[in-house]
């Protein structure tokens, strides 16, 4: 049976990398369709019905695009870094639980790719490296501005990483758990979202620096760097970088579901209906336990969550960079300090005194310093509006 | 031979040859790449042993952090291509007779150590749960709180040191 085990693996892992990749190529369209829609345009229709073969078309024009390596870079560091910036993008995707188990062939099938007991961590630690693609694209291209776009993400990267981290200490404490299935499974009663609402909201905003998407995308701010660290990578060099960045979002988004949106559960008011995952349907003779439904809501929930990434863009300007990094850590790494303070003390109280009153406590509060610190920030813009920070 | 010993060899094989070459490298940033390398097999071993935990905390800290900030700092200042300076003359043979020691003393420790009972085992599987994250922080916020606080106050200092060194004057910016 072994090499069972060992095939299973490995499709498991090649099917979660396809629908990366997929993901990915309709991410794009995704986001082009939306932003237009956002600026009263039509945005790519043209290509198939609605669209939907704009993404085919754009890898073919990729594909086929010249590929020129500048002179002067740093030529195996050159070819390595899109590399890495794409594969901590998929690696990071396997203890993402997609739903729950089912049977085939006899076999039970489990619907995460590893069951990591630090699971979390491992998050964690794929996020620290992620950064390196980027820092060294940016420096192997031996361009003024590439550098400047390098620079700038490992100091925002590593910045915003103090605040994800104990972002993911929230859900740690809540799920009372290093493992994504268990943190899931807590989350049957009531979504981390709900308990720790200012978690999720500091969480959301972290992903964004850390994805270097809008209004954080420094790295490739065009109008100050060209193109920041990219700019001297053309055809599919340049599209790996591409394919990082929307697969980051994807997963990202999938961890932010998993951390505190119930992951691939359903609505925590419908967990004993027909709608649950755990639900067992039956129609006429034919029986089943409605895993289906855990990757379905999954998905649902990472398309409402990349609308929103999707949404700040289009309608945010970009930080300016000493404002960002005043921002992460004047900011956001007090808040989430705080945060995580207020959610260890509320579940130790509410444990100890067996009082409920006092868990929930913990959205109040929390909620309560995030206005507090939104009215910092106001008082400090009307202050000195163009100032510093 | 059974597979966790010839995962082991090839992992000793590169954890070497890394180290050899962050040594060797010319180039400052190819050796914090290999240093890097270095730490990611190291954290490997730490698999290897079953402790997950570390094993991540170490890609985490020193492969996520703290080699990213050296990265920063020699590309930031230029540095990866100086021209390496004389070297200080008693340099050389003070570096290989303090090598010699540092052999010396491995050789001996290993020897004198390598007795069946003595031998590091890899610990049980109890390591693998939260149980034992919770055992671990007991330990470490109980029997070892004062050395773990005076570990952050240490770090604390270094933090404030540098913020002292590198703060700007702010006379003279009124005009």
């Amino acid at each position: 049976m072994d090499w069972v085990i060992w095939l299973e693996w490995v499709l498991k892992g090649l099917i979660l990398c396809l629908l990366l990749l997929t993901g990915f190529a309709y991410l794009t369209l995704y986001e082009r369709r939306a932003l237009a829609r956002i600026q009263i345009r039509v945005g790519p229709n043209r290509a198939g019905p609605q669209g939907l073969l704009q993404p085919i078309a754009d890898a073919v024009k990729l594909i086929f695009k010249e590929e020129l390596t500048p002179a002067k870079v740093y030529k195996p560091i050159f070819l390595l870094a899109p590399v890495l910036t794409v594969v901590p993008s998929l690696i990071i995707a396997a203890v993402i639980p997609l739903g729950t188990s089912f049977m085939l062939f006899g076999r039970e099938i489990n619907l995460y790719v590893a069951d990591l007991n630090v699971g979390v961590l491992y998050l964690a630690s794929i996020a620290s490296i992620a950064v390196y693609g980027i820092v060294l694209a940016g420096w192997s291209s031996n361009n003024k501005y590439a550098m400047l776009g390098g620079i700038r993400s490992s100091a925002q990267m590593i910045s915003y990483e103090l605040s994800l981290g104990l972002c993911f200490v929230i859900a740690i404490l809540l799920g009372n758990s290093m493992n994504l299935n268990e943190i899931v499974d807590a989350q049957r009663g009531m979504w981390f979202a709900v308990i720790q609402p200012a978690g999720a909201l500091v969480f959301m905003i972290v992903t964004l620096a850390e994805v270097n998407r809008a209004p954080f995308d420094m790295p490739e701010a065009e109008q100050e760097l060209t193109a920041g660290y990219h700019a001297e990578y053309s055809g599919m060099k340049f599209a790996l970088f591409f394919m990082a960045e929307y697969q980051k979002m994807i997963v990202i988004c999938m961890i932010a579901v998993t951390l505190f949106f119930g992951g691939y559960r359903e609505f925590w008011f419908l967990k004993d209906t027909f709608f649950s995952v755990d639900a067992v349907w039956k129609i006429g003779s034919w029986q089943s336990q409605a895993w289906f439904l855990g990757p379905i809501y999954l998905l649902l929930k990472v398309v409402v969550l990349l609308f929103f990434m999707i949404w700040i863009r289009a309608t945010w300007p970009r930080i300016r960079y000493d404002r960002l990094m005043a921002f992460g850590w004047k900011v956001l790494l007090p808040l989430s300090l705080l945060l995580a303070f207020i959610t260890a003390t509320g579940i130790l109280l509410a444990q100890e005194l067996n009082n409920q009153l006092f868990f929930w406590s913990i959205p109040v509060l929390s909620i309560i310093s995030t206005l507090v610190a939104v009215a910092f920030i106001y008082r400090d813009l009307r202050r000195k509006s163009h100032g510093r920070f | 031979m059974n597979s966790d010993l010839i995962v082991f060899l090839v992992l000793s094989l590169v954890a070497i040859a890394t180290a050899l070459g962050m040594v060797f490298s010319r180039n400052a940033v190819y050796s914090a790449l290999y240093l890097v390398l270095n730490l990611v097999t190291v954290a490997v071993f730490y698999l290897l042993l079953g402790a997950p935990f570390i094993a991540m905390s170490q890609i985490t800290v020193y492969a996520g952090a703290i080699m990213v900030l050296f990265l920063f700092v020699i590309m930031l200042l230029g540095a990866e291509s100086l021209v390496p300076s004389k070297a200080l003359p008693w340099q050389k043979p003070l570096a290989i007779a303090l090598a010699l020691v540092l052999v010396v003393e491995a050789v001996y420790l290993i020897i004198s150590r390598a007795q069946p009972g003595l031998a590091i085992t890899a610990p049980d599987a109890s390591v693998n749960t939260m149980e034992n994250l919770r055992a671990m922080a007991m330990e470490l916020f109980n029997a070892y709180l004062l050395p773990f606080e005076i570990t952050s106050i240490l770090l604390l200092v270094a933090m404030v040191g540098a913020i002292v060194l590198t703060k700007q004057e702010k006379v003279g910016k009124g005009s």
